[in-house]
C-alpha cells in the first residue's frame, strides 16, 4: 500500500482512461501526458494500461507499506527517496516504511509514478482514472490509502534507465489538424492561428486549457456535434480553449484546430504562462 | 433516403462523418442506423462510435494509416445500413415537480412570454421528446421537441449552481441536469429520479433514439419518490415503442 502522507496541488489516479460509455456523456479522462505515463510502466514491465499517479506542479509526500519497485516519468519533480535524490526514468526498490517525497519542478509540469504491476484502486467503467463527476473523489487527499499488489519475494531487479528525448517537454510548436469548422474562419484569422504565439492561461486544468490571446470571432453557433481531446474550441466571447483529457464528449463551438496525440502528450509539460505555436500537417 | 454525407479526418485516430446540418429524426435515425450497421461489421481496429444530432465520430485503436482506404469502407457500410433491423426504442415517463419552489423561472418565464403558469407545465408535458444524444455532462440528454411557444433564451449570467434534477429550457432546448452543475437554462421544476447512476453497468436509463415524456407531480409525490430513489426500488414507468 501507499499512503499520502501529504497531497501536491493536484494528485489523481490515472490509466489510459475510459472507452465505451461516451454514448453516456462520460469523458474519457486518462493520464494527461500518455506518452510518460506509458512509459512509467514499460520501464516497469506494467500492462500499458496498469494506473499510475500523476501529479502537477508540485507532488506528493508519500509512504510505502510494502516492498515494490516504482519509476518516474514525465516532470522531473526533484524527488528523494529517504532524503536520497532519484533519478527519473530509472526503476528503484522500495520498502516497508520507505517515504517518497516531491519537490517542484526542474523540467515538465506532470509527473507519473508507476509501481510494480499498476495502483490498485477500483476500477469504475473499467477504469480507474479519477474524474469529477464519475469517480467518488477527483484527486488524492492527505491520508488517502492507495493499494498495490505483493510483490513476489524474488522481484527482477533490472534497475533499468531509459534516456528520453527532452524535445517532449522542451518543444513550443504543436502539431494540428485542421478542424471541421477551420474553413469557416476568414482568411486572416486561418493565418492567425498559425502565425501567432498564444499564451497557456492560468485558466487550464484537466478539462480544457485557456489560451490568453482575443481571437477575432465572426462564426456563426453550430449544431452541438462530437469532440476529442485535443480539440481547438473558438468561443463566441473569442477565446480559444484545447480541450484535454477530462472534456465533455460534445460541445457546441466550432472546432477550428484538432491537436495530435504527440501534441497532447506534450503541451500538457508546459507550464501555465508558456508560450506555444500550431503547425499545420495537413 | 440517402443523405450526402462528409466524410474527413478529425485527428490521427478518428474519423467524422457529418449529414446536412439540420436538427430532426430522419436524420437521428439515419445518424443511429449508420452507427450500429458500423458497430455491426465488427472491424477490429475500431475502438468506438460516438453519435450526436447530425454526426457520427469513429475512433480507432491505432493511427489510421491509409484514411482512404477506411472511408471507402465507411461509404460502403452506409450504402448497406438499410439491412440492419432498428433497434426498438423506449418510452420514459419522468416525474417533474413544477412547483415555484423548484421553478426559480416560472414567473419570469410567465411574465415574458404572457403565459400562466398551468399553461407552460402543459405545454411542457404535453409532447412526447426524441433523445438526440447524452452529453454536455454524464447523463445529460440533449432532447427535441419542445414546443415553440415554451423557447426562451439563455440567462445572460450563468447561475453558479443548479441543483441536480433541475428541469431547465435554453433557447429551442429543455433537459434535466443530472447532477448539480453550474448552468444558464431557465429553470422551471425538479425531476426526483437518477440520470447518472455510475455504479450501474449501463448508468443512463435511457440512450440515443428513446423518448421521454414529463409527468406533473405533486410535492408530495416528488418526496415518495425522492424517498423511493434513495432507497433503490423506484422503478422508471417506460413502455417499448415499435420502431
Amino acid at each position: 500500500m501507499v499512503r499520502v502522507l501529504k497531497a501536491g496541488l493536484y494528485d489523481s489516479i490515472q490509466d489510459q482512461g475510459r472507452v465505451g460509455v461516451q454514448e453516456f456523456g462520460v469523458p474519457l479522462s486518462g493520464a494527461m501526458d500518455q506518452y510518460s505515463a506509458a512509459l512509467a510502466n514499460s520501464i516497469l514491465g506494467n500492462d500499458g494500461n496498469a494506473a499510475v499517479l500523476e501529479s502537477v506542479a508540485v507532488g506528493p509526500h508519500l509512504s510505502f507499506s510494502r516492498e515494490t519497485l516504482i519509476c518516474v516519468t514525465g516532470a522531473d519533480m526533484n524527488i528523494v527517496l529517504n532524503m536520497q535524490p532519484i533519478k527519473n526514468n530509472t526503476v528503484y526498490e522500495v520498502r516497508a516504511n520507505d517515504e517518497l517525497k516531491f519537490g517542484t519542478c526542474q523540467y515538465g509540469y506532470r509527473s507519473y509514478l508507476a509501481v510494480l504491476g499498476g495502483f490498485q484502486t477500483r476500477e469504475q467503467f473499467g477504469s480507474r482514472s479519477m474524474c469529477k463527476g464519475i469517480t467518488a473523489s477527483y484527486k488524492l487527499l492527505k491520508g488517502d490509502v492507495l493499494p498495490t499488489l505483493k510483490v513476489a519475494a524474488h522481484i527482477n531487479k533490472t534497475f533499468a534507465s531509459v534516456k528520453i528525448n527532452k524535445s517532449h517537454f522542451e518543444t513550443y510548436n504543436f502539431e494540428v489538424f485542421k478542424g471541421p469548422e477551420f474553413c469557416l474562419l476568414g482568411e486572416r484569422q486561418q493565418q492567425q492561428l498559425f502565425e501567432s504565439l498564444f499564451t497557456i492561461s492560468k485558466d487550464s486544468n484537466r478539462m480544457a486549457f485557456q489560451l490568453d490571446e482575443p481571437f477575432d470571432n465572426a462564426l456563426c453557433g453550430m449544431i452541438t456535434s462530437l469532440v476529442l481531446p485535443g480539440t481547438v474550441q473558438l468561443t463566441p466571447s473569442g477565446k480559444l480553449i484545447i480541450l484535454m483529457r477530462d472534456c465533455q464528449t460534445t460541445g457546441g463551438y466550432p472546432r477550428v484546430l484538432q491537436l495530435t496525440e504527440k501534441s497532447i502528450n506534450s503541451i500538457v509539460q508546459q507550464f501555465i504562462g508558456s508560450k506555444i505555436a500550431f503547425k499545420c500537417l495537413n | 433516403m440517402d443523405y450526402e454525407l462528409e466524410f474527413r479526418r478529425f485527428s490521427e485516430r478518428s474519423i467524422l462523418i457529418e449529414w446536412p446540418q439540420e436538427i430532426n429524426e430522419f436524420i437521428l435515425e439515419d445518424v443511429l442506423l449508420f452507427k450500429k450497421s458500423i458497430l455491426n461489421l465488427d472491424i477490429k481496429s475500431i475502438l468506438q462510435v460516438n453519435s450526436a444530432y447530425n454526426s457520427l465520430l469513429i475512433i480507432y485503436k491505432c493511427t489510421i494509416d491509409n484514411i482512404n482506404d477506411e472511408i471507402l469502407t465507411l461509404k460502403a457500410c452506409y450504402l448497406e445500413r438499410k439491412i440492419v433491423k432498428k433497434t426498438r426504442t423506449k418510452l420514459f415517463k419522468i416525474p417533474v415537480c413544477y412547483t415555484k419552489e423548484f421553478g426559480l423561472d416560472l414567473v419570469e418565464i410567465s411574465e415574458e412570454k404572457k403565459l400562466s403558469i398551468p399553461e407552460i407545465i402543459q405545454l411542457h408535458s404535453q409532447p412526447i421528446y426524441t433523445v438526440y444524444f447524452i452529453g454536455f455532462l454524464p447523463g445529460f440528454l440533449y432532447l427535441g421537441g419542445l414546443d415553440e411557444q415554451l423557447h426562451f433564451p439563455r440567462k445572460t449570467s450563468p447561475r453558479r449552481e443548479v441543483k441536480k434534477g433541475a428541469v431547465a429550457i435554453g433557447g429551442a432546448q429543455t433537459g434535466i441536469y443530472p447532477n448539480a452543475s453550474p448552468g444558464g437554462w431557465h429553470i422551471i421544476g425538479n425531476s426526483p429520479v437518477d440520470l447518472f447512476m455510475p455504479n450501474n453497468d449501463s448508468p443512463c436509463f435511457a440512450k440515443a433514439g428513446d423518448s421521454i415524456e414529463f409527468v406533473p407531480i405533486s410535492r408530495d409525490r416528488y418526496d415518495a419518490i425522492l424517498h423511493q430513489v434513495k432507497q433503490g426500488d423506484y422503478n422508471l414507468e417506460s413502455e417499448v415503442v415499435d420502431g
